[in-house]
């Protein structure tokens, strides 16, 4: 079993207020992605699920018991650091084995036990390594390994892949999730890479500034984002946004986008993803627009476009299309795909 | 006018040095230039000229004393008549000698050991305390203080008085508070030894604290939680993770301690000079070189047998220092 609960969880550095009353189930199983910009707590709400850092006010519960002034060792959850943090004294073997051996088990067990993971992991060939010996990636592999080995309650993850380059991020990502559907253990994991949260979560939690601003499965975060923030936080490139009255008041902007717009009241912005919007011939299409930047990414081609005051739109389209810089065009928007804000910054599709 | 003439001492001094190796250098490109065809940056000569000074310091005031010492160690008292091995056969037949070595041992022992033991602990404890800074202020300062001078401080508090007198040593004081009676702490043969080595630790430890101090910063904090996370106990994480990422700190500290103390001769010298069973090879060598006449075939004999002690460590250390600097 390893669910966690959190309840009203508060917490301040001095007179700074850092988490502001956090409510969270986190159920038995399940792949759990803390992400947010940096400086919204995502690694302070971990490090006190893990016991690193004091709760200041709320409970904290692991399988239904109060841990919240338990010391980390009495907690029984393991963590990965994203400086890997390994004993660089210690071999593969001896890192692995550390936790089961601080617990008191016998040498024949924690054997037993660590080759097995080892394998798991593809090191058994380095056992007898020291950690300086080693790369990036086997390095964060023996961190993984050294928190599988006890079979602890639920796996906290703090930006494990971080330090690794982008190809190795990759494959680990998909062995961590591989791990996850072999384990079938809870998985509470911090990133502010919003692809690893997409990719690996069961439920995504976007924390801003110390609140919890949505909590969903990516899809939903992503075709449902409750509010401005998570709009723009989720989905690379960014959700365009645009003012409301910049588009009304354009004369670059067609009839049936604005007798599209009237239908929702108290609208202050509204924000459509790039590829929500088709490149057609100038005059054709919803709004009148030039080209400006074109970054040709392989697959795709990210077209930003000038839409007199409507400013910079940013366009996802396929590679194979003749635009050059300069080109007058028309958009058409999506019009089901559009989403409306209110002045809070309220998603009021919803 | 002294002012001046320094002055003008200096600007001499640095101006002959400067020309040494300008018109050294010179001499040589022109000496080389005409008598062989090679490139001249080749030249096997020029590192020795610019050597030359150092090495040349290095042979008057080092090597020379050596082996002068160990000349003298085989002739007698004024070093005019060959003795043969005599100087040493006396050594090892003489009472005060074996003591002397024997007290060496003592403090090898005591002093390094419980200085880094001492240092390491204080360093650990005082960070977790809110007072850790100004006990450590107090601890470091008696670095600052000499040999000598600690020596006479700790001299009052082993003061003594006769029973029945006011105590002016703090030791004694506290101990006649409570009710005991008062000794005469560094008259009180083998644990006298002890008290002398107190002066030592009291000076020492904080200059292990200090460098241990720094060295704990440099374990990274995430290194330590994963140890919390992974169940370890603070007294597990300092004996499994902290003291072996010390190690190479600790095997330093030690080893400077350690021939501090070989050398250890003022604190005895102002202590005990020696008596009630206290001597040390560097008193002792000092005795006989200086006092009574002089008697330089013996004061050699112990000296050597001082530098033996500190050689090997040397050796080790300079060993270890040149791995670091492979890897």
């Amino acid at each position: 079993m390893g669910s966690i609960e959190l309840k009203k969880v508060k917490k301040w550095f001095n007179e700074v207020n850092v988490i502001k009353g956090i409510d969270l189930k986190i159920y038995d199983g399940e792949f759990l992605v803390l992400v947010g910009p940096s400086g919204c707590g995502k690694s302070t709400l971990l490090r006190m699920i893990g016991g690193l850092e004091d709760t200041s006010m709320g409970d904290i519960l692991i399988d239904g018991q109060v841990v919240t002034n338990f010391p980390p060792s009495k907690r029984g959850l393991s963590m990965v650091f994203q400086s890997y943090a390994l004993y660089p004294h210690l071999t593969v073997e001896e890192n692995m084995g550390f936790p089961l051996k601080t617990a008191g088990e016998k040498k024949n067990v924690i054997k037993n036990r660590v080759e097995k993971v080892a394998k798991v992991l593809k090191l058994e060939n380095y056992s007898n390594r020291l950690p300086k010996t080693l790369s990036g990636g086997q390095r964060q592999r023996v961190a993984i390994g050294r928190s599988i080995v006890r079979n602890p309650t639920a796996f906290l993850f703090d930006e494990p892949l971080s330090n690794l380059d982008a190809a190795l991020r990759v494959d680990m990502r998909l062995e961590l999730a591989k791990l996850h559907q072999e384990l079938k253990a809870t998985m509470i994991y911090v990133t502010h890479d919003q692809v690893e949260a997409m990719t690996l979560a069961d439920r995504i939690v976007v924390l801003d500034s110390g609140s919890i601003s949505q909590i969903g499965t990516p899809k939903n975060l992503y075709e449902m984002p409750q509010n401005l923030f998570v709009a723009q936080f989720i989905g690379s490139p960014k959700m365009n946004i645009i003012n409301y009255r910049d588009i009304y008041n354009s004369s670059n902007v067609d009839e049936e986008l604005r007798d599209f717009l009237l239908t929702k009241k108290r609208v202050a912005n509204i924000g459509i993803r790039p590829e929500h919007i088709k490149i057609v011939k100038n005059g054709k299409g919803h709004v009148k627009a030039t080209t400006d930047v074109i970054e040709y990414l392989g697959a795709d081609t990210f077209v930003i476009v000038n839409a007199d005051t409507l400013g910079g739109v940013r366009i996802r389209c396929e590679s194979n299309n003749t635009l050059e810089k300069g080109l007058k065009i028309g958009l058409k928007f999506e019009l089901s795909k559009i989403h409306f804000f209110d002045q809070e910054g309220t998603n009021i599709n919803i | 006018m002294t002012f001046f003439n320094f002055i003008v001492y200096v600007v001499i001094g640095v101006s002959a040095v400067l020309s040494y190796f300008v018109l050294a250098n010179w001499a040589h490109d022109y000496l080389v230039g005409k008598f062989s065809k090679k490139n001249l940056q080749d030249s096997i000569f020029r590192p020795w000229i610019f050597m030359a000074p150092a090495l040349i310091i290095l042979l008057v005031y080092l090597i020379y004393p050596v082996s002068e010492t160990i000349r003298l160690s085989f002739f007698d008292n004024y070093g005019r008549e060959f003795t043969g091995v005599s100087n040493y056969v006396w050594a090892m037949n003489d009472s005060d000698f074996r003591q002397s070595i024997l007290n060496n041992f003592l403090w090898l022992i005591v002093v390094p050991t419980t200085c880094t033991f001492l240092g390491l602990t204080i360093a650990t404890l005082a960070d977790r305390v809110w007072w850790g800074v100004f006990a450590k202020t107090l601890i470091f300062m008696p670095m600052a203080i000499s040999f000598v001078g600690a020596s006479v401080i700790w001299k009052f508090v082993y003061e003594y008085r006769g029973a029945g007198n006011d105590q002016i040593g703090i030791l004694n004081a506290i101990i006649v508070y409570f009710g005991g009676d008062p000794h005469a702490w560094i008259a009180i043969p083998f644990w006298n030894n002890f008290f002398l080595m107190v002066i030592m630790i009291w000076i020492q430890t904080g200059l292990a604290m200090v460098i241990f101090s720094a060295a704990l910063r440099a374990i990274p904090e995430e290194t330590l939680e994963a140890a919390r996370i992974d169940g370890a106990s603070e007294v597990r994480i300092f004996f499994y993770i902290i003291i072996p990422f010390l190690s190479e700190t600790i095997v330093v500290i030690w080893t400077t301690i350690t021939i501090l103390v070989l050398k250890v001769f003022d604190i005895v010298l102002a202590m005990t000079n020696g008596q009630w069973g206290t001597e040390v090879l560097a008193n002792l060598m000092f005795d006989w070189m200086f006092r009574g006449g002089g008697d330089s075939g013996r004061g050699s004999t112990i000296a050597l047998f001082i530098m033996l002690g500190v050689i090997p460590i040397m050796i080790w250390n300079l060993r270890r220092f040149k791995m670091e600097q492979e890897r």
